[in-house]
């Protein structure tokens, strides 16, 4: 049975506002020479982000550039290309824009004729504000983890599941940094955590997902 | 909890109210004022008549503030909004003179109350030119756009820019309408209430009460179209469309259902025109309503089989997350914001053409079953995304963050 631990789970929160940065593409070359030289905070926002906006469907590309690939430039092998970049891979922004870079660069280099999209339905370089608060809440044993997750908001969902992955030095989500020092019990249901990919689905249903795998393998404490 | 927020919570869940409250705990005390140019009438005048409100009980002191104009402002004002969204329109040196003295007017009234506020929120283009006369203003100066400024006509905006770009940042519903300006640019798309007069819930018998003044024939299928009787909302098209499904359809009926506000001197013009084009059909009811027609307006929507944006233009077209939220189908023009609410095929159908609102009308009162799950679908994507607590986050969100870190990517308080 789980013990009460000496350090709490602190619970966040956060909410997302977009800005715009009058910057567009409307075909691949274009996107890959607007890529050279946005912020990073705009590359950031575009793998990242995405969660934490209105989606009717499960979203079916990683990032905003593999989906924009498909809908705006009807270029079904590049977006696969590009939903392939796992941003949690990279070291930093900066390598992941080189890792997008390459891939446009082969998509150029293969000569096939260059698709636009319509003048709607250009490609709009967006950046974020993350606006991060502590709610008050605490978590005192693993045991309560379940439970507590179901409660959270959307927004402390993506700040301790998703977004907790893109900061260094561990970029792992906050869930498994509070539980893996905390002995080898606790080695399953990192693992367990591990396997949730947090793209592909809405933070309503990735919290749904992290109640059940952390109620499945951890008793509830008493 | 008092007793507003416990009623959205109920809505929308305890963890969403719960997280506006401490999101606003940073701007407690703090005096927040919104402008606008009518107190009723139009979507602007409909989120702050709610939004302000649900501020003030998050421990904010919000304010509303409503500019007064003369016929010549407000002629304007409505040929700065029709350039605004692409019409090739000049204004005349003189209604520019008109609209600047009447800024000025205002500015003295609101002085007090300007001149000390934490954050200003002004609301579109009729406002714009206030900020020329507080140099030494305290606070933040916002301006929010609600329509479309993507392909404005560039002699109106080049002399409006100036004012607009004095501001502290702007906003705007969708990227797509943004212009690049001197200062930060955010996205906050509109969104509708859930316990107002137009989208609470309604009884059978207080629909029936609503209609039964229109003429409505409620055992028939049942076309609406509810908009400001303005151009850029197409109801010729609708009209054309309605004749389209008619000669499959029969038994169909159409109601366009709208009114005016004070600062659109255009709206009787085009109802006129839009009579015209009804002729004497005894299914096809223009109607007329008052601005506060909130209730008369939530039993159409409510009683319509399926509901019809058709718009050419559109800031984002709110009337359609009202509808969905009544788990109607919407068919929309693919045009701003109406494309942000509709999931085409999911939770509506997008149209180019009178042909194409035609063609899926006709499609859905063939297909009742298929009618019904998109209707549901819709109802759930409102209630993720175009409530009003989402878009009071968002400014919670951008006050917060334009009072303490700039653009910084993340802030913490």
């Amino acid at each position: 049975m789980p013990k009460p631990l000496g350090i709490p789970f602190v619970v966040k929160d956060s909410a997302l506002i977009q800005l715009a940065t009058g910057i567009r593409a409307q075909n691949v070359r274009e996107l890959r020479d607007r890529i050279m030289v946005v912020p990073a905070a705009c590359i950031d926002y575009h793998f990242w982000s995405g969660p934490l906006r209105p989606e009717f469907t499960d979203p079916e590309y990683g990032n905003d550039f593999a989906s924009w690939a498909h809908h705006g430039l009807h270029d079904d092998k590049l977006a696969e290309q590009l939903a392939c970049i796992d941003p949690a891979h990279s070291d930093d922004i900066e390598a992941l824009r080189h890792e997008l870079l390459d891939v446009l660069e082969r998509r150029i280099d293969e000569g096939e004729y260059l698709t636009w999209a319509k003048p709607d339905q250009q490609f709009h370089f967006l950046s974020p504000q993350l606006v991060v608060f502590d709610t008050g809440k605490r978590i005192e044993s693993p045991g309560d983890l379940a439970a507590a997750i179901g409660a959270m908001s959307t927004g402390s969902i993506y700040f301790h599941f998703v977004q907790a992955r893109r900061r260094p030095p561990r970029c792992v989500d906050d869930f498994r940094a509070w539980l893996e020092p905390l002995g080898p019990e606790y080695e399953a249901v990192s693992r367990a955590l591990a396997n949730v990919d947090p793209f592909f689905t809405t933070l309503a249903g990735l919290r749904d997902e992290l109640k059940h795998r952390l109620a499945d393998h951890l008793p509830v404490a008493a | 909890m008092s007793a507003l927020l416990g009623r959205y919570a109920g809505v929308v869940g305890e963890d969403v109210v719960g997280q506006l409250r401490q999101l606003a705990v940073p701007l407690r005390g703090k005096t927040i004022v919104h402008i606008n140019s009518t107190s009723a009438g139009g979507g602007v005048a409909e989120i702050l008549s709610q939004l302000v409100p649900f501020q003030r009980e998050l421990g904010i002191d919000a304010h509303w503030e409503v500019l007064s104009g003369n016929e010549p402002f407000y002629s304007c004002t409505k040929r700065f909004h029709n350039a605004l969204q692409g019409m090739p329109v000049d204004v005349a040196p003189a209604l520019l003179r008109s609209y600047e003295e009447n800024n000025a007017v205002n500015a003295e009234r609101l002085a007090p109350l300007l001149r000390d506020a934490d954050f200003v929120f002004v609301h579109d283009p009729q406002p714009a030119a206030l900020i020329t006369h507080f140099p030494t203003r305290r606070g933040k100066w916002i301006w929010r756009c609600h329509i479309d400024l993507s392909r404005p006509h560039r002699s109106v905006w080049r002399y409006l820019a100036p004012f607009v770009s004095a501001h502290d940042a702007s906003v705007f519903s969708v990227a797509d309408f943004a212009q690049v300006l001197p200062h930060p640019v955010y996205l906050v798309p509109p969104s509708i209430d859930p316990l107002s007069d137009k989208n609470r819930e309604l009884t059978p018998q207080e629909i029936d009460g609503e209609l039964a003044a229109f003429g409505i024939d409620r055992t028939r299928p049942l076309l609406l179209q509810v908009s400001r009787f303005d151009r850029f909302k197409d109801p010729l098209g609708v009209i054309h469309a309605y004749h389209l499904v008619k000669a499959f359809v029969p038994a169909v009926q159409l109601v366009l259902a709208g009114g005016g506000a004070v600062d659109d001197p255009e709206g009787a013009a085009m109802l006129a025109e839009v009579q015209a084009a009804a002729g004497d059909d005894p299914d096809l009811h223009v109607l007329w309503l008052p601005v506060d027609a909130h209730r008369a307006i939530n039993a159409l929507q409510r009683a319509a089989d399926i509901v019809i944006q058709k718009s050419i233009r559109e800031g984002f077209g709110l009337t359609v997350s009202e509808a969905m939220w009544k788990e109607k189908v919407v068919i929309g023009g693919a045009t701003g914001g109406i494309r942000l609410q509709i999931a085409n095929g999911h939770t509506g159908f997008l149209v180019s053409t009178p042909e194409g609102a035609a063609l899926r009308s006709r499609y859905l009162l063939r297909h009742r079953r298929r009618l019904l799950g998109m209707g549901r679908n819709a109802k759930q994507f409102v209630r993720e995304n175009f409530l009003l607590t989402r878009q009071l986050r968002e400014y919670l969100t951008l006050m917060v963050g334009v009072g303490r870190g700039g653009t910084s990517m993340v802030v913490s308080i």
